[in-house]
């Protein structure tokens, strides 16, 4: 949450408002996962992850899958779907 | 001004009607029925621009007055008993996002067994979801409240929900002259509402009631329970500027003294104040302190009118149970504990699901005090 101009001596907004759009790219969410998927060298580049991700935060490159640690939560819907099982998890070391 | 003669609730209606709401929405329940029944009316004869929403129950009631307010528009609800209980969750949102949330409560007691008269349970359960809450002695008050409310809620420094609570039957179903103030005079009083902290507007995307962690939570809620505790200043103020256009004013807009200079004060809220006058008119030993204001709190006016008193007695439609005591009895106790010479304090507990508070019941009351212990609880039943 951003500084507010409402009140000085809070640091938050009245309410608790985000009055700019666009947190969900600033907050870096991958860092509630606690096991994160992995793509080995099976991968085709078949793009099926790309299409489940519910983050949206595959892509691919140079036709292999490229997961964006930033903002992948661990849900390993990618693991399940990939038809080659070229997915694996691995422990998050923090 | 018009001096007119009619029911509570129509009084009610057309006192919305001056505040110009941009939304009308509510799901009618006993005793507040005639509210929503006099506003669909005005909107049919087209005597009132609200948009008018039949919802199907009090949670969308209140859920889509707090969507209308978040989108800059002014809003208004009301509800009673079981209803109220049914909005409880969104209650919370209201005041955690601070929306100037207005809404009549038609005081009535909670199920179960059921029934469907008054008392304070409903509101009086809603105490601590930071809601401001004004209690109307009689009709007049009402609309003054009513329309001081929007003033206070919508002010920079306070963005907060206020319910204006009046008993159930005896407020809203009884025929008594009052005054309504002119349009113009209440368009002058009540400028629009113009928020910067809270808009729904697709041209300027903003968050409103996002996700917190522990840390922001905590200093949100520490912020939410200050701005409550702020309100008072700007309530006070409302109510003298009230009284500088309108010609009425209520105490200082937080309390109200009647005949306070003797030994023993009785405390009330609601219209069980116009009895406890009459039962002060006719003693030479009691006086009256009225609660008007009851959420926030005003715990310096209360201890200055109260630390004197030889006895204290609070007399309220509602029990705190677990606590064996009313809940208002229990703040006031609290308040008064740092006080030297404590005055005796005294809870008398009536008019639960509708039974008649009489003057005689309250006499006896009073008459009994002196030989009563302190903290003393005793249920008043005619």
């Amino acid at each position: 949450m951003k500084k507010s101009k409402d009140k000085s001596k809070s640091k938050h907004t009245i309410g608790g408002t985000v009055k700019e759009p666009g947190s969900a790219k600033v907050l870096k969410t991958g860092v509630w996962r606690n096991f994160k998927p992995v793509v080995t060298e099976k991968c085709i580049g078949c793009g099926t992850c790309v299409l489940f991700c519910p983050e949206g935060c595959i892509k691919i490159v140079d036709k292999k899958a490229k997961i964006d640690y930033d903002y992948c939560k661990g849900c390993m819907i990618c693991l399940v779907e990939c038809p080659v099982k070229a997915i694996i998890k691995e422990r998050e070391e923090k | 001004m018009v001096r007119k003669l009619m029911e509570g609730s129509e009084f009610v209606s057309e006192a919305v009607r001056l505040c110009r709401p941009d939304l009308v929405s509510a799901y009618p329940i006993t005793p507040q029925t005639h509210i929503v029944e006099s506003l669909a009316k005005l909107k049919a004869d087209g005597k009132i621009d609200a948009k008018f929403l039949e919802v199907e129950s009090e949670f969308s009631a209140m859920s889509s007055v707090v969507g209308a307010v978040a989108a800059c528009s002014r809003a208004f609800t009301a509800t009673s008993s079981q209803g109220l209980a049914l909005m409880h969750e969104v209650l919370f949102a209201a005041s955690g996002l601070r929306l100037p949330v207005v809404m009549i409560v038609a005081n009535r007691a909670l199920s179960a067994p059921i029934n469907i008269w008054n008392d304070h349970s409903d509101t009086m359960a809603e105490r601590d979801s930071g809601w401001i809450q004004l209690y109307a002695e009689n009709i007049q008050e009402v609309i003054d409240t009513l329309i001081q409310a929007y003033r206070i809620a919508e002010d920079n420094r306070v963005l907060l929900p206020v319910m204006v609570c009046m008993d159930g039957f005896i407020l809203t179903h009884t025929i008594e002259p009052a005054d309504l103030p002119d349009q113009k005079e209440v368009d002058e009083f009540l400028p629009k509402y113009k928020p910067t902290h809270a808009v729904l507007d697709p041209e300027r995307p903003m968050t409103l009631g996002p996700f917190a962690y522990p840390e922001p939570y905590f200093e949100l809620r520490k912020e939410l329970s200050k701005a409550v505790d702020d309100s008072k200043e700007v309530i006070s103020e409302v109510n003298d500027k009230f009284a500088k256009k309108f010609g009425r004013k209520y105490g200082n807009g937080l309390i109200e003294e009647y005949k306070n200079d003797r030994k023993i004060a009785i405390i009330g809220l609601g219209s069980v104040c116009g009895t406890l006058r009459e039962v002060v008119d006719k003693r030479k030993d009691t006086g009256l302190v009225k609660i008007k204001c009851y959420r926030p709190l005003p715990k310096e006016d209360l201890n200055k009118a109260l630390k004197r008193k030889k006895i204290v007695i609070v007399l309220e439609k509602a029990v705190a149970i677990g606590l064996g005591s009313g809940p208002v009895f229990a703040e006031i106790r609290d308040l008064l504990y740092s006080v030297k010479e404590r005055p005796k304090i005294i809870n008398a507990i009536a008019g639960l699901g509708g039974v008649d508070i009489r003057i005689k019941d309250v006499n006896a009351l009073i008459d009994e005090s002196k030989n009563m212990k302190d903290g003393e609880v005793r249920w008043l039943k005619s």
